[in-house]
């Protein structure tokens, strides 16, 4: 009898002992998820941004802060992969590319839904926010400049319905970095009907099918943007999106301080550590796809006198900025040899920047790793000097961009300083030259400069948009270069041709490698840095990643409630 | 007086001819090009003619002088090269911001600026008027922006009394219907919004008030010391008359002079908007947008803020030269 208790309680003890076993682990296994779900969604997050937008169509504006609003409000066919600029599907699903690689056909998703009831978003969507761009006879054309079009665009010759959920873009000739292109923001897909209902005013009334819709813009002050109901990926996490405009870093910073705002950007090198240091904040850095450069003028323009857009026979001309010593290899290195960019970084870039030894940014595909930098070396740089038959130095004006900041180059006037400083040191003597930003850029690309300082920020994430538009012989054309090194070189040009013709991207990395190659050999350009991209969030917010163009995409951030 | 004000009026037309015409001459000599700040750093040649001719940027200074001109007389000061907006619309969309934060600095520029000057003065070379007149130096060598981020470190970060910046808080809803949120919020009975509207307004009204307030203060007393030596004043003395009464009924009335004309061309200059308070403070005021479209090359946004400020400018000095008659009956205009 005792005994048979003693197993009638062990089984007992067992049975309970399993039932609430089993109980906890579907307790953890359910509720957590479901409570942490829910507790993704609701609140508002307030976005710090140092300017308001210029215009919300996605086609018309070049700024970073009306971009940075309409891509949470507007999507294309493809997108960026988180963090990356590697595309993947988006409004459409799947694409084919022809043999002649001369068209794609795009198959559109369906059931996607445009905001405030404008609709189902179909093929003619699709081909009117396009064709409104680039058709003269479209009736939309006449109320934007569509300079977007104009710089990645034109290679496409017209954009085709084929039925209501598949679309054909016809290329004039193959071009494998149109693909990139497609996930910018100037060929996202609008609605049609509200363009019709709003016309000129469109741009006041964005109707996209991203994840959050238009709410309210008060000039200066704030764009509030809300959740989407209906959007084809789910609901986003957050309730509202504001962005709110507050130029002065500074008060930025301190509206973080006191909460006013969740997230800012643009911040001062200045205040990385106060961000780090604090414990109520985050930061977020990632090297920006974005060089800083200095260009040495070699004298090698062309007059485009047939129009053609390249380099013909005959078409020669130099420059008026064209430098005699620097078309001696042995002096464009010996400059190299001679800048201390480790210096410069650390000092006046404080610490947020990569020094650059490419023409374009480590995230980018075809990036080098190989390359071997020309290492900081004044003894060398001397000895190079007196080789190429100038062991005194000369004299040279560096032209610098002043007081016009760029994120590439965020004191300009004090890095130029810190070249003169370094060029002294080899005996070269720099006298320094700036004028006014707009007058600087005309004459940049009329070949006037001698030694320029200038960079570039990456529109679309394709390795052709930094080395075709700043390196090609083609763009040596003066009044309008932006090759500012004005040296050519056909067999760059050969690769940057071929690579354009290569859908393959593992191929395409291949030729891009060759490019950079070539680039840093020809050495008419000192690559300096690769400003770092810096976003400082509240620690409660979660799930931003920052994404390499700089754009901003918050359909994945939650904000961590107070219990 | 009523001719006297219909002949200033009438001079207006030929200030704003004349203003209109030295900043369309001067915009137009300075280097830059509207076109390349449009286009970008790697525009085409065709896009920036295009852009060119669009804006009529080609034609002869002269003729686009003209064709300018003849769209203001109709009241149309053209269209924002960089927004494509109506630049009347934008100036009127932003001056209730200015108008608000101009009129809170300017009152309390006055207040404390004549109390404080007339402390010093009836005290003169006591430590009062050293502090205060130390003070004044200190107030208009102040650098706005300096003390608008100490006032906003201070008062927001360390003590989260007053909000950084903008106009009202995030979430607070308010009905817009003059653009002044403080009397938009009492015509709506909203008491919620016009508190935080005022709370808005203390940080960046004080921050504006600093330089003008100095000016108030030392104007105040300079010109209440003079009238203090006048044989007036000591005949009122002599008749036994308290100093208060001497000092706040008859001296100040004969010192309010300068010191109005003074607060007038203050407000005329705040209300031009303040490019560096609208910044720190991140107001969507005047100052701002003025400060943007300078940068940007924008044409009709110069051209048309100039015209609007010349015109705040001689209508401040024309209300200045009016309250004259009320202060001084002695005053006349014919």
């Amino acid at each position: 009898m005792k005994k048979e208790w003693k197993w009638m309680g062990l089984l007992i003890v067992a049975i309970m002992l399993a039932s609430v076993l089993s109980g906890c682990i579907g307790g953890e296994k359910e509720t957590p998820t479901t409570t942490e779900a829910k507790g993704k969604y609701g609140g508002t997050l307030v976005f710090g941004s140092s300017g308001d937008a210029v215009k919300l169509d996605p086609a018309d504006v070049t700024d970073g802060e009306s971009i940075q609003r309409m891509d949470n409000i507007h999507e294309g066919l493809v997108r960026y992969k988180a963090g990356s600029t590697e595309i993947e599907p988006c409004l459409a699903t799947s694409w084919e590319i022809s043999d002649d690689k001369k068209t794609i056909t795009f198959h559109l998703r369906k059931g996607v839904k445009f905001h405030h009831g404008f609709g189902e978003m179909t093929a003619d969507d699709v081909v009117f926010s396009f064709a409104r761009q680039y058709d003269e006879n479209n009736w939309f054309h006449q109320y934007g400049d569509w300079d977007y079009w104009g710089w990645m665009f034109t290679d496409i010759e017209k954009v085709e319905k084929i039925d209501d959920y598949t679309v054909a873009i016809h290329m004039k000739k193959p071009n494998a970095s149109i693909m990139t292109s497609l996930a910018m923001f100037t060929v996202s897909v609008v609605s049609e009907k509200a363009a019709k209902q709003y016309k000129e005013n469109f741009f006041k009334n964005p109707v996209g099918t991203g994840p959050f819709e238009f709410v309210e813009w008060v000039k200066d002050d704030h764009i509030t943007l809300r959740a989407f109901e209906d959007y084809w990926g789910g609901r986003a996490y957050l309730d509202e999106l504001i962005f709110k405009v507050i130029p002065d870093p500074s008060a930025r910073l301190m509206a973080l301080q006191t909460g006013e705002v969740q997230g800012i950007e643009h911040l001062d090198p200045s205040q990385l550590d106060i961000v780090r240091n604090d414990p109520n904040l985050q930061l977020i850095s990632q090297p920006g796809m974005n060089v800083g450069y200095i260009a040495l003028n070699c004298g090698e323009a062309y007059e485009d006198k047939n129009g053609n857009g390249r380099w013909d026979p005959g078409e020669d001309v130099t420059p008026p900025g064209a430098f005699e010593p620097f078309k001696d290899i042995r002096v464009r290195r010996a400059i190299a040899h001679a800048i201390n960019k480790e210096a410069i970084v650390k000092n006046l870039y404080k610490g947020a920047a990569t020094v650059a030894k490419e023409g374009m940014p480590p995230v980018l595909f075809g990036y080098n790793d190989e390359i071997q930098d020309y290492e900081y070396d004044p003894e060398k740089a001397k000895q190079l000097l007196a080789e190429a038959g100038y062991p005194d130095g000369f004299e040279v004006t560096l032209w610098h961009m002043g007081s016009t900041s760029r994120p590439y180059f965020p004191v300009p006037t004090q890095i130029a300083e810190a070249i003169q400083a370094d060029l002294a040191k080899v005996g070269i003597k720099v006298k320094l030259f700036t004028e006014d930003w707009g007058a600087y850029l005309k004459d940049a690309s009329a070949g006037k400069a001698p030694m320029i300082m200038l960079g570039w920020t990456g529109d679309n994430g394709d390795p052709d948009n930094f080395l075709n538009v700043l390196y090609s012989q083609r763009v040596c054309n003066i009044p309008n270069a932006g090759n500012y090194g004005f040296k050519k070189n056909p067999e760059l040009q050969e690769l940057l041709d071929k690579a354009l013709e290569t859908y393959d991207q593992a191929e395409r990395a291949e030729l891009y490698k060759e490019a950079n190659k070539l680039i840093v050999e020809d050495c008419a350009f000192i690559f300096i840095a690769h400003a770092d991209q810096n976003l400082a969030f509240s620690k409660n917010v979660h799930g931003y990643v920052i994404h390499p163009t700089s754009r901003k995409f918050f359909y994945p951030v939650w904000i961590e409630k107070e219990e | 007086m009523k001719e006297y004000i219909l002949k200033r009026l009438a001079m207006l037309i030929f200030v704003l001819l004349g203003v209109s015409i030295i900043t369309f001459a001067l915009v137009r000599a300075a280097p830059g090009d509207p076109a390349i700040y449009l286009a970008g750093q790697h525009a085409t040649p065709e896009k920036l003619e295009e852009i060119r001719e669009k804006y009529h940027l080609n034609d002869p200074i002269y003729e686009q002088y003209l064709i300018w001109l003849k769209m203001a007389l109709h009241g149309d000061l053209g269209k924002s090269i960089q927004t494509n907006e109506y630049v009347t619309r934008e100036i009127l969309h932003r001056l209730p911001t200015t108008l608000e934060l101009s009129l809170f600095a300017i009152i309390i520029a006055t207040i404390i600026g004549i109390i404080a000057g007339i402390i010093s003065a009836v005290r003169q070379y006591s430590m009062t008027d050293y502090g205060v007149m130390v003070g004044a130096l200190f107030g208009v060598s102040m650098p706005v922006f300096w003390l608008g981020l100490m006032l906003i470190f201070i008062f927001s970060v360390k003590l989260g009394w007053l909000p950084v910046g903008g106009r009202l808080s995030t979430g607070i809803e308010l009905h817009r219907i003059t653009g002044l949120y403080v009397l938009d919020s009492i015509l709506t009975l909203n008491w919620t919004a016009f508190v935080d509207s005022i709370r808005h307004l203390i940080l960046p009204s004080v921050a504006l008030a600093t330089i003008p307030m100095a000016t108030i203060a030392r104007m105040t007393r300079s010109s209440m010391l003079e009238v203090l030596r006048q044989d007036f004043i000591r005949t009122e003395r002599a008749k036994g008359l308290s100093e208060r009464a001497v000092v706040y009924k008859h001296a100040i009335k004969n010192a309010l002079i300068p010191i109005v004309t003074v607060i007038g061309m203050n407000t005329g200059i705040l209300i031009g908007g303040a490019v560096l308070t609208e910044t720190i403070f991140s107001l969507p005021g005047l100052g701002k947008y003025i400060a943007n479209a300078i940068l940007a090359y924008d044409y009709p946004v110069i051209q048309g803020f100039t015209l609007f400020f010349a015109t705040v400018m001689v209508l401040a000095n024309l209300a200045t030269d009016i309250l004259y008659v009320y202060i001084d009956p002695r005053i006349r205009y014919r």
